[in-house]
């Protein structure tokens, strides 16, 4: 298995609070690797030093063999590494092709051909039926549908997933899961995400990760990590002797 | 029913293509039927509908307020009549030279905004200051006239003289009503094409945008520069048709303000926004003021005070402005 993204001893603190310390992982190619940890673990710090929103104090990012270190968010998205946010960005004024259109723009020639793909990305996340809708009359659950497909229309190699299933019910996070490992085994996406809904790690995640306090304290299965006396203490606190 | 084969009006159904026919033919006649008082409103109509284009080029597709448009606008006048009254350049080679200029400005200003990424009201009180002091710089001036004015050289031809720009009110009638459709279809073809995407999502998420690969500083360059470059010729126009001008009158904020209020009214970020605004603001303004006149009150200021109780009424009754009701009440594309 090759490396897609390789991380390495990838560090930042925010005025003396060490947010992420000395991370180092790899997420192979065509694999789902999960990031968790409690509230706070830097998560989602770790994306925005990937994707490039923040520039890390030491550390390096390679992708695909480059080093994509430093670089601006809309460079990285270039290199191939597509993400969404946490709390979701629609473009709330623009319809919900348009808001895909203008992701699928990066690849494509022009706007005739980018909406082309848009519409072939909001059908295969069942979204064509509200295309013409604006995206801030959306619900919660076709946000993240939106803010997914927003993001796949850049044609990334690597998708970076920050809690794309918090808010949802268990019904949606299951047609979540099923989206997602769809593209990963279909189309042979790269996906390393961050995700509190256990569920949904254990039934997509090839390899999790485990952040506390900005370290990462764990690596393995899903099923090792879950047992992992480390993590297990970190989640519900230290056993009273 | 959409009309293929001419691109300029790509995407627009029958209905749409009829209306605006319409809308043009009328104006083609209206120096047929007006007098010269209509006719002089009209020009000042089209004169705000064509510079609250370009304004709504940086606010309205890629949300960047500025409240110094003004600049431009003087900027293109003083380019274009300086170049007129001392080396008699004529006012299309002057409106090129000018446009170059005005483009010049509006990039110092994004370069200088968006690099140390100063947005939003900070980003609209830098464009203040750029006219405040640009108009200071001018009123010193001396070669331009300074704040005594500079004057273009008027005479009483034979006839018309496009090249030069030197005619009667129905020439910069056809003058103006053909920049304000130059402008209509320019930004059309700009807000369907990549560049309007981006603009769109940089004004809806900066952050976002760039997530989707846009480099963003360079589409803010790209929209500052587009829009200043639009906003000289108004000032070249503006020169031409009046023949004078003071710093203290063509850089002041009030100009800035009062070509904001079009698209403001009419619809930020529409495309016909901006056209009905010009016609219902100047046409409402100068018939209160005609009102009055008629009643024998003087009222200083009464048409500021009017602008200030229309904004008031579209904010709270319209807040999208008038377009994208009324455009859905005829049955149209709000954009």
């Amino acid at each position: 298995m090759t490396a897609a993204l390789e991380v390495v001893n990838l560090s930042k603190s925010f005025r003396g609070l060490r947010a992420v310390v000395d991370v180092e992982f790899t997420a192979a190619a065509g694999v789902v690797t999960a990031v968790i940890g409690p509230n706070g673990a830097g998560k989602t710090t770790l994306f925005n030093l990937i994707a490039g929103a923040i520039k890390p104090d030491a550390g390096s990012v390679r992708f695909g063999g480059t080093d994509i270190t430093g670089l601006r968010p809309d460079q990285i998205c270039r290199a191939g590494i597509g993400r969404t946010f946490q709390l979701v960005r629609p473009f709330a004024g623009l319809t919900v092709e348009e808001n895909v259109t203008a992701g699928a723009l990066m690849r494509e020639p022009d706007v005739a051909a980018a909406r082309v793909h848009a519409n072939e990305i909001l059908a295969l996340l069942d979204l064509s039926d509200r295309r013409r809708r604006l995206a801030a009359e959306l619900t919660l659950p076709d946000r993240k549908r939106l803010e997914l497909a927003r993001a796949l229309a850049t044609q990334p190699t690597l998708l970076l997933l920050d809690e794309v299933m918090a808010g949802l019910r268990p019904t949606e996070t299951d047609r979540m899961v099923e989206t997602l490992t769809r593209l990963n085994r279909e189309r042979g996406l790269t996906i390393v995400l961050i995700e509190h809904v256990m569920r949904a790690v254990m039934a997509l995640a090839g390899k999790v990760i485990v952040l506390h306090h900005g370290e990462k304290i764990a690596e393995g299965s899903p099923a090792a990590v879950a047992t992992d006396p480390a993590v297990v203490e970190s989640y519900l606190g230290a056993e009273v002797a | 029913m959409r009309i293929a084969g001419l691109p300029l009006l790509a995407g627009l159904d029958r209905r749409a293509v009829t209306l605006l026919a319409l809308l043009l033919i009328g104006l083609l006649f209206v120096p047929a039927v007006a007098g010269p008082y209509l006719l002089s409103i009209m020009i000042l109509v089209l004169y705000f509908a064509y510079v609250g284009q370009a304004w709504n080029v940086m606010m309205g597709m890629a949300g960047q307020l500025s409240l110094g448009h003004s600049l431009y606008v003087g900027l293109g006048a003083y380019v274009a009549a300086a170049l007129f009254v001392h080396a008699g350049i004529g006012p299309w080679i002057g409106a090129l030279a000018a446009m170059a200029v005005a483009t010049l400005a509006g990039a110092v200003i994004g370069y200088l905004a968006f690099r140390f990424r100063v947005g939003g009201v900070y980003f609209a009180l830098l464009t203040i200051a750029f006219a405040e002091f640009t108009r200071i710089g001018f009123d010193h001036m001396t070669w331009l006239g300074g704040s005594a004015g500079l004057f273009l050289p008027v005479a009483q031809r034979e006839r018309n003289d496009l090249w030069s720009l030197r005619g009667d009110p129905v020439m910069f009638y056809y003058v103006i009503l053909g920049m304000a459709v130059t402008a209509l279809a320019l930004c059309r073809h700009l807000a369907r094409s990549r560049i309007g995407f981006y603009w769109r999502a940089i004004r809806e998420d900066p952050v976002a945008a760039e997530a989707l690969g846009i480099d963003v500083f360079r589409y803010k360059m790209l929209a500052a520069m587009a829009s200043s470059a639009m906003t000289a010729p108004a000032g070249v126009f503006f020169a031409f048709y009046y023949n004078n001008l003071f710093p203290e009158q063509i850089f002041s904020m009030l100009r800035s303000i009062e070509l904001i209020l079009g698209p403001i009214i009419g619809g930020l970020g529409t495309l016909f926004g901006p056209v009905l605004g010009a016609f219902v603001l100047t046409i409402l303004a100068e018939a209160l003021q005609e009102a009055l006149q008629t009643l024998g009150w003087q009222i200083p200021g009464i048409k500021q005070v009017f602008y200030g109780f229309c904004l008031l009424l579209v904010i709270v009754f319209l807040p999208n402005g008038i377009w994208p009701p009324l455009a859905r009440r005829l049955g149209l594309d709000v954009r």
